[in-house]
């Protein structure tokens, strides 16, 4: 949560923000997705009424946000009721989509059953980049939704993820973005979990690029002040302190995945050594206070060196756990963002790499994989060979 | 810059904001997408009166009532000012 600050004290925190992931299916196929590549591992979702516990479980331990998220969240038939519970709740309700299975009745739907807000995401400014990395032919549908979400009084989040391959529209998405009376403005920079990781070297921008988009952000910011609020995430790839990743683990968030694992963040999935708790088996209350998994990097005990002696410890937190783990091998090792990692380098030759290559037609001519069931199925394959 | 309020002024929670009361901060918040703002006790019992009826005399003469002793009218205008620029509440 944007301006939830942390406050010291000896209490446990509480889950303010309760990321609900309803579903992994998605007819989209975005590159830089950050479910995990093993989705298809992933067969029986949670039912309503597991979701209904769920939220008020989460409720009761102080959640106020809840983000229906997926995958697409659209392809639950028990979307409505979903919502209807959460708000009866008293939580924020936050429909987070490519807008891809709505439609003027369920949007009007939505806002019967107490809906508060609609993020819509867009792959691109232009009808063909968008289609192209959406892997649909979305984006007229998308326009459409966008001027609907309006219509029925929700405020709008647009949310526009940065790579390569878009980082050159970003004068046009703002445009864009105005045209469709967005109230927020999401220019995300892609953070590197999940497919997106898998895609690096064909997604990752140029520095030249970045300072371009940096510079037109901070240019719509001034000029739309008052009208509409643009957040530029920053890349953490190009910088040398780590992100305060998720505020905390175990501090804000709770991530619940479509089978009930209970997570600190949407990418933990991949680290080793968690018990992933279940929300089947398992109250929220036991998982957020209890759990070995929600412990295991709460607080600063758990830090080895350069962390554990640099002042800056208190403020970053060490950075990311998956990305340390993805990165270094070791999830307690300090995110290799940070130049007093001794992996730094590996950052810094990778965007140096790219810097160089890109552009060039054998570069860009290696492939996308695009996130669907089939290419998860394949890469699932592809790593149990390699283990076996 | 928004028109300036005035003491005939009628504010109420704008649609896209909600005003609740969050028993496990113990305190009133403005909610947002994705967002949260956890507000001061004053702060509260301001907004609580923003109800797209009263005015915001009636609101400080409400205030006075419950809060006797205090003079709050600079504080209700500088709080509602910031409010208003923050598209918190708007003009009925």
């Amino acid at each position: 949560m944007k301006t939830v600050g942390s406050e010291k004290s000896n209490k446990l925190p509480q889950p303010l923000w309760l990321l609900a992931e309803l579903t992994y299916a998605c007819p989209l196929q975005c590159p830089y997705c950050s479910n995990p590549v093993e989705m298809a591992n992933v067969k029986k979702e949670l039912s309503t009424d597991d979701w209904f516990r769920v939220m008020q479980q989460a409720r009761e331990m102080g959640a106020t946000q809840l983000g229906f998220s997926g995958g697409e969240p659209l392809i639950r038939k028990d979307l409505e009721l979903l919502i209807a519970e959460a708000r009866r709740l008293g939580f924020y309700t936050n429909l987070i989509t490519s807008g891809v299975g709505m439609d003027e009745n369920r949007i009007k739907a939505f806002k019967e059953a107490g809906l508060d807000h609609i993020q819509v995401s867009f792959q691109a400014s232009s009808e063909e980049l968008n289609n192209f990395i959406a892997g649909t032919d979305s984006f007229q549908h998308k326009l459409e939704m966008a001027r609907l979400v309006k219509k029925y009084g929700y405020p709008m989040v647009l949310c526009f993820v940065l790579h390569r391959r878009n980082e050159e529209q970003i004068r046009d998405i703002l445009e864009l973005s105005i045209v469709l009376e967005a109230d927020y403005v999401e220019l995300a920079t892609t953070q590197y979990y999940g497919w997106a990781y898998h895609n690096r070297e064909q997604l990752l921008p140029t520095r030249a690029q970045l300072k371009h988009a940096e510079e037109v952000a901070k240019e719509y910011q001034e000029k739309m002040k008052g009208k509409m609020r643009i957040f530029y995430i920053i890349p953490d790839y190009f910088e040398d302190r780590p992100k305060r990743c998720m505020d905390g683990w175990g501090h804000v968030f709770l991530t619940i995945t479509p089978d009930g694992t209970a997570l600190p963040c949407h990418a933990a999935r991949q680290l080793p050594g968690l018990e992933f708790p279940n929300v089947r088996d398992k109250s929220v209350e036991w998982i957020w206070n209890d759990s070995p998994d929600f412990n295991k990097f709460r607080g600063l005990d758990w830090m080895k060196e350069p962390c554990r002696s640099c002042p800056e410890k208190e403020k970053d937190l060490g950075g990311c756990r998956c990305q340390a783990y993805m990165i270094t091998g070791d999830a307690r090792n300090a995110d290799p963002v940070c130049s007093k990692s001794p992996h730094h380098n590996k950052i810094v030759d990778l965007v140096e790499r790219v810097g160089e290559l890109a552009g060039t037609p054998a570069f860009e001519a290696k492939p996308i994989v695009f996130r669907n069931m089939k290419a998860s199925r394949k890469l699932i394959k592809e790593k149990e060979t390699l283990t076996v | 810059m928004k028109p300036a309020l005035n003491s005939g002024s009628i504010p109420e929670i704008a649609p896209t904001f909600r005003f609740q009361w969050e028993k496990a901060q113990d305190c009133y918040v403005i909610l947002y997408p994705e967002g949260m703002v956890k507000l001061s006790p004053s702060a509260g019992e301001i907004l609580k009166r923003c109800d797209g009826a009263s005015s915001i005399n009636n609101i400080i003469e409400d205030l006075n009532k419950q809060f006797p002793g205090n003079d709050l009218e600079k504080d209700v205008y500088k709080f509602l000012e910031e409010a208003h620029e923050n598209g918190w509440i708007r003009e009925k």
